[in-house]
């Protein structure tokens, strides 16, 4: 009954998303404001009827209703509640109600929020949004259906992919699909100033809060995601220019471009084109994100073509909102009045080099992930795209970016003196330059990556901290004075500051994982080893069952010059009910780093594979974006951010802007 | 790379491998050469896995490979012959850094051309704004400034 009644919500969504895409636009295009009031509740209830879907589905994981095709495919009764509930999304199909239920959600929110700008826009806004929905509900009942029953019902589920019985599976995706959906806004607003034909900075001051929330999220769970392979593969690499990883590694570069470039539309009126066209490549790119990795074609050209239902879909999916967008984006595009005039040294000039580097980045990317698909299609020739790759053309646009960073948030709005910056940052740049060299001393032969990265990110965390303190200390201030200026910084220049110091501690991470120190072994118990500053015993090996799982573990202890500083427990397990086993690597954070044990295959006579590992500085990889995060939050905490301030910004907007 | 595809891809593939690549038993003696042959395997695909390298994978294939990598180097080849009979074996497929050919020219200039047309289509943007700002003033709008400096208004 309740598998039903979620089933027959998630029609009627359908239903109602189709009228949510043609009634409003159809009132914004002949002015009729009842029309276009249908848009709100409409959104509204989409919400409630797609949560009930979603409760359903979650419903039947829970009681383990193996009746249903996808719960009998994922799940188990033994396994832990927690999985049951975070398995809903660990499928195919439960994902893609997980994505349609967050885009409802935003649908909902700009409803509940949106009150404050013009209504034409909108409810042509919320008429693209309903667009989405009913394209992708539709998505889901004709091809990925998740409340199709099977009959008879067996006894017990398949149970899920034990890899994905993680606590991450209940962080990860939900963070991501948060990420990707949210661009879904920008790209709706994009749609609709375009349909309008109007556009100026008050769109911005709408868009940039959901660009900002999207971008948060987005950037939690690309380091979610990658702590999680991160624990879970078993050696500790933690990102591999998978195209599963480059398709949310796109949009999030999209997604920051586009926040740059709106703040420079939001303060002075330009870059507006350019700005429509970020919004909507950052969701294309969501789509081909979340899309192209389920079409298959990923994977293979085969695999794709040997069941083409879903993934024709799929495609035709892509080429209507991404093609149409675009091509709407052609039609339109030109209309939209430029605005602005900045000289090329000013914070505008140095937004323009952030976007230029950062698309450049971006593409790279994209053909890095497609070209390989698209030269055998055409020639049948395979080749390879990895890691080397991206260090030779990533690699250098992104160091490119870097080091220009500082000196961004340090210009002048419309005309900025270079010079001035550049003395300001010289205390930074000094720092950087004698701790790389310091470091290229104490370690002669180390590559010549570590150094660079480490210089760089101290450029970048002491230039944020210099601008900051440049706006905050005056000479001669007393120290109250210092402290409520230091109050008076409006939020957002904070959160600039803190995501830019998140951006160099990353880098920080990145550059330390050099001097990882790699041990592999073949250990038994009582053996002890040299790692690095610290000497691991593996005390023991032993075995116990879990809820749903059979492990082999080791009791490793780690101790530093004689002291025990802590105890591992790396483990193997064993999922009888699908023949399956996964990696537990005993991890612990020691100061910044980590030692990282997991075990390998035992051997015959007892003996056992060991790899261990000292990841100097690691954390901060995920640390720092961490920071980025915060940092993206208290921008989003600032006054003027705050949607209820959008209506005044209506009415200012009428009056004559003063000279900034 | 099959786990990472499933986390995030979330569960497209069915079954996931419990990484561990290197064995201990595959450790060359001498330092030097296992360095080189560690840093050669991180530039090998393992043509079987998803976008995974043989040092990373724990296929039976990207054993063998890494095995053959590590009689070669003991036999005294160098880096290069050893790609070299790789790619003649295998295809350049097994190449993680694409060569540099015909075929691959847009894959390996794409960030050159971008940077170098969004560079270009930058300077004539600003070029056409620059000729906005410096317009002269028409009759008109000359006459309407001299009676605006001139106080009437």
């Amino acid at each position: 009954m309740v598998v039903e009644a979620g089933h027959f919500a998630l029609v009627l969504a359908l239903a109602l998303a189709l009228v949510q895409a043609v009634v409003p636009f159809w009132g914004a295009q002949t002015g009729d404001g009842q029309l276009m009031s249908v848009a709100r509740p409409a959104a509204l209830v989409i919400f409630g009827l797609v949560a009930v879907a979603f409760a359903a589905l979650m419903y039947a994981h829970v009681v383990s209703d193996f009746s249903l095709v996808n719960v009998f495919e994922n799940s188990h009764s033994a396994k832990p509640l927690v999985y049951k509930i975070s398995g809903v999304w660990g499928n195919h199909e439960g994902s893609m109600i997980l994505w349609v239920f967050i885009l409802a959600l935003f649908g909902a929110l700009v409803a509940l929020f949106g009150r404050g700008m013009p209504d034409q826009l909108r409810a042509n806004a919320l008429a693209a949004q309903g667009f989405l929905a009913a394209t992708f509900i539709l998505f889901i009942l004709l091809t990925s259906n998740p409340f199709a029953r099977l009959v008879p019902a067996p006894i017990e589920g398949r149970d899920l992919n034990p890899i994905l019985q993680d606590p991450g599976l209940a962080i990860h995706p939900p963070l991501l699909y948060l990420g990707y959906v949210g661009f879904s806004i920008a790209f709706s607003f994009a749609v609709a100033a375009l349909v309008d034909g109007r556009i100026d900075a008050a769109w911005a001051r709408w868009v940039r809060p959901w660009v900002l929330t999207a971008w948060i999220f987005l950037t939690l769970g690309i380091a979610m995601g990658s702590y999680w392979a991160y624990y879970t593969l078993g050696w500790g690499g933690f990102w591999f220019w998978d195209p599963v990883e480059n398709a949310s590694l796109m949009p999030w570069l999209a997604g920051t471009a586009l926040l740059h470039s709106a703040t420079v539309m939001e303060k002075r009126d330009a870059l507006k084109v350019w700005t429509i066209f970020l919004a909507i490549l950052a969701f294309s790119l969501s789509l081909l994100g979340t899309f192209l990795v389920r079409s298959g074609v990923l994977t293979s050209v085969h695999a794709f073509a040997s069941d083409p239902t879903r993934g024709i879909f799929i495609l035709a999916i892509l080429v209507l909102f991404i093609g149409g967008s675009l091509t709407l984006y052609a039609w339109r595009g030109p209309r939209l009045k430029p605005g602005g005039i900045f000289a090329p040294v000013s914070r505008e000039g140095a937004l323009v080099l952030n976007n230029l580097l950062l698309t450049t980045a971006c593409l790279t990317v994209f053909v890095g992930t497609l070209y390989p698909l698209a030269l055998e299609a055409l020639t049948k020739d395979k080749i390879s795209v990895g890691p080397p790759f991206y260090a030779l053309t990533f690699g250098p646009v992104a160091l490119v970016l870097l080091c220009a960073l500082p000196f961004g948030p340090s210009l002048a709005w419309k005309r900025g003196e270079l010079l001035g910056v550049a003395q300001r940052l010289s205390v930074a740049a000094a720092a950087a330059l004698a701790i790389a060299l310091l470091i290229v001393s104490l370690r002669r032969h180390g590559p010549i990556l570590a150094p660079l990265g480490v210089g760089v990110a101290v450029f970048i965390i002491l230039g944020s901290l210099i601008d900051i303190g440049g706006r905050v200390v005056k000479r001669g201030a007393s120290l109250s004075v210092t402290w409520s200026r230091a109050i008076g910084l409006p939020r957002s220049i904070w959160g600039t500051a803190a995501a830019h110091v998140g951006l160099g501690v990353t880098v920080l991470g990145l550059a330390a994982t050099v001097w990882g120190v790699e041990l592999i072994v073949t250990a038994r118990a009582g053996n002890t080893f040299d790692l690095g500053p610290y000497q691991v015993t593996i005390a023991d090996v032993a075995s116990r069952e879990g809820p749903n799982y059979r492990e082999t573990y080791a009791e490793a202890i780690v101790r530093s010059g004689g002291v025990i500083v802590a105890h591992v427990e790396p483990a193997k397990r064993f999922f009888s009910s699908r023949q399956t086993s996964t990696t537990q690597a005993g991890i612990v954070t020691l100061g910044l780093g980590q030692v990282y044990i997991s075990l390998g295959d035992a051997n015959a006579d007892g003996t056992m594979a060991v790899r261990l590992y000292w990841k100097p500085l690691v954390t901060l990889i995920w640390i720092g974006a961490m920071i980025m995060a915060f940092g993206g939050a208290l921008s989003l905490s600032d006054r003027r951010m705050r949607i209820g301030v959008a209506r005044r910004a209506v009415t200012a907007r009428q009056l004559p802007q003063p000279a900034e | 790379m099959r786990a990472l595809r499933i986390l995030f891809g979330t569960a497209w593939l069915m079954v996931a491998t419990a990484a561990g690549a290197v064995q201990p038993d595959e450790i060359m003696s001498d330092p030097a050469l296992e360095a080189r042959a560690r840093a050669l395997s991180a530039q090998l695909r393992c043509m079987v896995c998803q976008n995974q390298s043989i040092d990373d994978s724990d296929a039976a294939l990207a054993r063998d490979i890494r095995l053959l990598v590590r009689d070669r180097l003991k036999s005294g080849d160098s880096d290069a012959a050893i790609k070299q009979f790789l790619v003649a074996r295998y295809g350049n497929f097994i190449l993680l850094k694409p060569p540099f050919t015909i075929e691959t020219l847009l894959l390996w200039l794409t960030p050159l051309l971008a940077l170098a047309l969004g560079s270009i289509a930058i300077w004539r943007a600003g070029i056409a704004k620059r000729s906005i700002e410096t317009a002269p003033l028409d009759a008109a709008e000359a006459a309407r400034v001299d009676a605006l400096l001139a106080g009437d208004e």
